[in-house]
């Protein structure tokens, strides 16, 4: 089993055997994502009866929750890989970790937008300084800062190291920066807007939200494996198994 | 040097002691954060009205951002003489720890901007109106908290020194990681100036200080190393 283990972790870093191992699960992934995300959305949509006080508004908690999971999940991740990457020197946790970026970034960019569309009609405003919005815009900078830092870089594998390392930073910050903004919400006004506590939440409305969390996950799964092998081909570019792949 | 291995405190003095010595040779450089941090609380009562209760509403929170981002603008040179002259890539080379050197280094850039900026915060205050009653509070919450900024910065410092353009990328980098300093500092002066208990917040900067001291030199050693790789 631990000699499995090892030979398993041994053959993850290398990106060729890598590539041909996510081949092979991209199809999975993708079936899984859509059939999720579709019998999901169709659930949650059109059969999940409405919210007794927000009428049919809160359907849109059907792609807010879902993404704010993967934006934080997707950033423990970027940072387990930045670490992996400067710990073993692995070249597959450092394309990871490059990858994990962008598409958090995105995840939290649509967490956003969606709870700012969501707060239009339940609390009659686009934008409110709740800790959790704020805690996940700061988020949202931490995602830019790890992007940009990336572009300015040209030497990339130093881009990468630099990244692991701030995402290593960031990561041990995140615990802090939303303990001090739930502590500056409490402190300056009190919480008379709250969202709708998953435990108070009804079985009909909760199980398709369940689908939809799983089927995001196959589907952050999938992006980031489809953007990890565009990254390896790029730079193992040059090596005779990706001639031999592209002939 | 004459002595091959020194104790820790030595390193740390030596390295306190030139940074302190090559900061007095350039003295306009130790005054910039200062005469920022006056210009912008100049420009904000031309900005927003010279009425003294509106200022003084505002005064907490406009000093502590004001004091945030001259800490920031001041944290680009941190490192960037030593890069430029290659003593950064002696230090790496020597046998002591870069940890301790980075410490040190933090804690030189912060004896020559946050603690001058803690000191001149009250007279830029009584500018802006804040209430003689929050003076204290100002003073110690800058202390403590311009302590954890320099700590910070001097990460985000480290892992820009070696790009062409750090300066815009390394407030992109740090601001969101100033959040809570600003969160405590900011409220122990509001606190302090409507008469309640500022100890708590103080408490609050302390422990991010306790925090970042250790840490962030472990992150500041790394993103040296990888710059002077690049």
């Amino acid at each position: 089993m631990w000699s499995f283990l090892r030979s398993l972790w041994h053959k993850l870093s290398s990106p060729r055997w890598f590539y041909q191992l996510s081949g092979k699960l991209l199809p999975w992934l993708a079936a899984m994502s859509l059939l999720l995300i579709v019998s999901g959305a169709v659930w949650g949509l059109l059969f999940a009866p409405p919210d007794f006080r927000q009428g049919n508004s809160f359907r849109i908690i059907y792609i807010h929750v879902p993404a704010s999971m993967l934006a934080m999940a997707g950033y423990v991740l970027m940072a387990i890989a930045g670490g992996i990457s400067l710990i073993w020197r692995m070249k597959v946790a450092e394309i990871a970790m490059k990858c994990a970026a962008p598409i958090g970034a995105a995840l939290t960019f649509l967490a956003l937008i969606t709870g700012s569309i969501w707060g239009k009609p339940t609390w009659g405003t686009w934008w409110v300084w709740d800790a959790r919005i704020t805690s996940v815009l700061v988020l949202f900078f931490l995602y830019m800062g790890i992007v940009a830092l990336y572009e300015a870089f040209e030497n990339k594998q130093a881009a990468a190291k630099a990244c692991a390392v701030l995402s290593l930073v960031g990561v041990v910050n995140i615990p802090i920066i939303y303990w001090s903004v739930e502590w500056w919400f409490s402190l300056h006004q009190p919480a008379t807007l709250k969202i709708i506590g998953k435990s108070s939440m009804a079985p009909a409305m909760l199980h398709p939200l369940l689908l939809m969390i799983f089927g995001f996950y196959c589907f952050y799964a999938l992006a980031l494996l489809l953007s990890m092998r565009s990254e390896i081909l790029q730079r193992e570019r040059n090596t005779q198994w990706v001639r031999e792949l592209l002939t | 040097m004459s002595k091959p291995t020194l104790t820790t405190l030595a390193i740390l003095m030596q390295v306190v002691r030139r940074d302190l010595l090559l900061a007095l040779r350039r003295r306009a450089e130790i005054a910039n954060p200062l005469l920022f941090f006056l210009m912008v609380c100049m420009l904000l009562p031309l900005g927003i009205g010279p009425e003294p209760q509106q200022l003084a509403a505002l005064a907490p929170g406009m000093l502590w951002i004001i004091a945030l981002l001259a800490c920031l603008l001041a944290s680009d040179s941190l490192f960037r003489s030593d890069f430029d002259d290659g003593s950064l890539e002696q230090m790496l080379l020597s046998p002591s720890a870069m940890y301790l050197l980075t410490l040190a280094k933090s804690v030189a850039h912060w004896l020559v901007t946050g603690l001058p900026l803690a000191l001149i915060a009250p007279v830029l205050a009584l500018l802006l109106q804040l209430p003689a009653i929050a003076m204290p509070a100002l003073t110690f919450s800058l202390l403590l908290g311009t302590a954890v900024l320099s700590l910070v910065g001097a990460i985000g410092a480290a892992l820009t020194v070696g790009l062409r353009r750090g300066g815009l990328l390394l407030s992109l980098i740090v601001l969101p990681l100033y959040v809570p300093v600003l969160i405590f500092g900011a409220s122990a002066v509001q606190a302090a100036a409507e008469g309640y208990l500022y100890q708590g917040q103080l408490a609050a900067l302390g422990a991010l200080l306790a925090l970042a001291l250790p840490l962030a030199p472990f992150a500041v050693a790394s993103a040296v190393r990888i710059s002077i790789d690049n």
